[in-house]
């Protein structure tokens, strides 16, 4: 029973919060915080043979290509790096313009001058997962030992490789301890994993939107998704490049997801008309919800490999954080400051999932913060609910980055963003 | 409630309830804070006696305020706050100015009194001589300072005296380490059940 819930609610947002956006959609980073600008992504390469990285599953993989980018500038002690570590579908574009391009970043929202992670201030790394598909190793890239793509010759991996992966890149930039790891959804379960692997690596962790481990529901989503692509007939097991992609499997694997990131107010926002229009076909898309979903699964084939999506889902899916353990056995000792963040309509990492972490840090004396932000996206709340997170996660950093090696209070003045 | 944020560094801005439990409190000390609100008290104990505070709140608007200030905040509700700490997980459990607002003190308090060697409880005392003056004479639900509610919009379920306090304490066998009371934002001891605006208790199990 909630007690204190009967303290007087106040519905309306506070004053220092801007008003609701009303467009559910990750905006191009307007507004009054700036852009890092135009970016590059970069390739760190290391794990040749024989130094190959041993993987979770027990194989050896090598060479390992890691594709990153940097934002902001690394101060003198080294101590101002946050490592962005991103979704399912992320890549390490995460803020700022490539040349040419008029998208930014996934999270341009929250990493720039004056933004959530600020770049005058932070260091930002940002990097692809180990299995992606964007300049980072993974079943599309070419295994030496063939000369051909790896296809499911590509060995399973798991979120505690693509850790591993990301430390190997934090040495070759020789950082020794990150200020903080950061990531929503499977990002989040990165952000643990660092945290639990290498706690004296990190002075904090960001979780949003995350879980410890995978539910039925989770897995099934996911299933659901490997299976539409496995059922293209243009996917033979695989081995599909130098001919036609799995594209119709891959997209309505991504048409799934969708409807899962979403909450059923914000579709009934976002689509509430039906066309009625004449139409090719009796089955054509009839709706908005219809056509959004199209565009969304037709755009994703453009830009990721079936395979990736297969591999990486089933690193999502397979990801438990306690290891068998009482959850709060993973975190004692870990001096790493958490905040973790939860949205009210997300349904397919619910909070319940975000509150289980926290009990379990709880009872690791962890230093935690958890807040259950009301917002109505679903899932997509993560990366829509911007003024939200960034008033958080700026202070929370703010907190970290100026209580190093003192462990004195610090206070802030003002409550503005 | 609370009063707004005062950014003053001044003793005399200091609310007078805080001021006995940053009193109280000893440095260095571990403080869960419940019903923390705006974290103006946690903020105060961590800046001048070096605690390692926690709060809980359940306003999401109040819990961007206590990361502003630096904070640890559970957005959480007393019942899931406390049941998921082990015993004696912290020095002090602060309970001021939200007892009367629970729906089951007894158990809240029982809870404190587990998860912390000691509990701090605040609370208005409805046995002012205010509240016994428009009681008997105007046979209304008193109004007073430390209850500024009118009977329709007040967030407090239980409305208890210090004297009542005072023998819930001695029932339940709980020992009131120190204790304090306010009237006109002063401390006061001349018959605090009708004159104290609000009652403070420092208080801990018997046997622990």
């Amino acid at each position: 029973m909630s007690l204190l819930s009967l303290l007087p609610r106040r519905s309306e947002r506070p004053t220092y919060l801007s008003p609701v956006r009303s467009e559910p959609e990750p905006s191009s980073g307007s507004g009054v915080a700036g852009s890092v600008g135009i970016v590059k992504t970069h390739s760190f390469h290391f794990a040749e043979p024989p130094d190959e990285l041993t993987l979770e599953c027990g194989e050896k993989l090598g060479p390992i290509t890691v594709a990153y980018e940097t934002y902001g500038t690394l101060n003198d002690e080294k101590s101002n790096a946050i490592l962005i570590v991103h979704a399912l579908s992320g890549d390490a574009h995460a803020a700022g313009f490539h040349e040419g391009n008029e998208k930014p970043g996934w999270w341009d929202d929250m990493i720039g001058p004056g933004k959530g992670f600020d770049t005058d201030k932070y260091f930002v790394i940002s990097s692809n997962v180990l299995g992606g598909c964007r300049g980072t190793t993974g079943p599309s890239s070419i295994n030496p030992k063939t000369g051909k793509r790896y296809g499911l010759d590509f060995p399973i991996i798991s979120i505690s490789d693509m850790v591993e992966v990301q430390k190997h890149l934090t040495d070759h930039l020789k950082i020794d301890r990150l200020l903080s790891v950061a990531g929503g959804s499977m990002g989040g379960m990165q952000a643990l994993e660092w945290l639990t692997r290498y706690p004296d690596r990190l002075r904090s962790a960001l979780v949003l939107a995350s879980t410890a481990k995978h539910s039925p529901q989770q897995i099934a989503f996911s299933e659901v998704g490997r299976q539409a692509i496995m059922a293209d007939p243009h996917w033979k097991d695989g081995h599909y490049y130098g001919g036609p992609p799995p594209a119709k499997g891959l997209a309505v694997a991504r048409m799934v997801g969708h409807i899962t990131y979403m909450s059923d107010i914000s579709m009934a926002e976002k689509f509430g008309k039906r066309f009625g229009k004449e139409k090719p076909h009796k089955f054509s898309a009839d709706s908005e919800v219809e056509d959004y979903l199209h565009a969304r699964g037709n755009n994703f084939v453009k830009r990721f490999d079936a395979n990736s999506y297969l591999y990486i889902t089933r690193a999502i899916d397979s990801f438990d954080l306690s290891r068998g353990k009482d959850l709060y056995q993973v975190f004692k000792g870990i001096n790493a400051k958490v905040l973790v963040l939860a949205f009210k309509s997300d349904w397919l990492y619910p909070a319940p999932q975000s509150r289980e972490i926290v009990r379990a840090c709880k009872l690791a004396g962890v230093d935690t913060t958890y807040c259950e932000i009301d917002s109505t996206y679903g899932h997509d709340a993560f990366l829509l609910e911007v003024d939200e997170e960034t008033h958080l996660i700026k202070h929370f950093l703010q907190r970290v980055f100026y209580q190093q090696g003192t462990g004195g209070a610090y206070e802030v003045k003002e409550y503005e963003i | 409630m609370k009063s707004n944020s005062s950014q003053s560094d001044s003793r005399a801005d200091t609310r007078s309830d805080y001021r006995v439990i940053l009193e109280w409190i000893a440095s260095g000390s571990s403080v869960l804070d419940l019903g923390c609100g705006e974290g103006e008290l946690l903020a105060l104990l961590v800046k001048e006696k070096g605690v390692r505070a926690q709060g809980i709140e359940i306003n999401e608007q109040a819990i961007y305020k206590c990361v502003a200030r630096g904070l640890s905040v559970f957005h959480d509700d007393i019942d899931h706050g406390l049941s998921e700490y082990a015993d004696r997980s912290f020095d002090y459990i602060i309970l001021n100015q939200t007892l009367q607002q629970v729906r089951k003190p007894d158990e809240a308090l029982r809870e404190a009194l587990r998860v912390g060697h000691e509990v701090i409880v605040g609370f208005p005392n409805f046995a002012h001589y205010l509240a016994r003056v428009q009681i008997f004479f105007r046979g209304k639900t008193p109004v007073t300072p430390s209850l500024p509610y009118e009977w329709h919009d007040t967030p407090n379920l239980h409305f208890l005296s210090i004297s009542d306090f005072v023998e819930y304490c001695r029932k339940r066998k709980i020992n009131i380490g120190k204790s304090a009371f306010i009237s006109d934002k002063r401390e006061m001891r001349i018959f605090p059940n009708v004159f104290a605006e609000t009652g403070i208790f420092l208080i801990s199990n018997v046997t622990g």
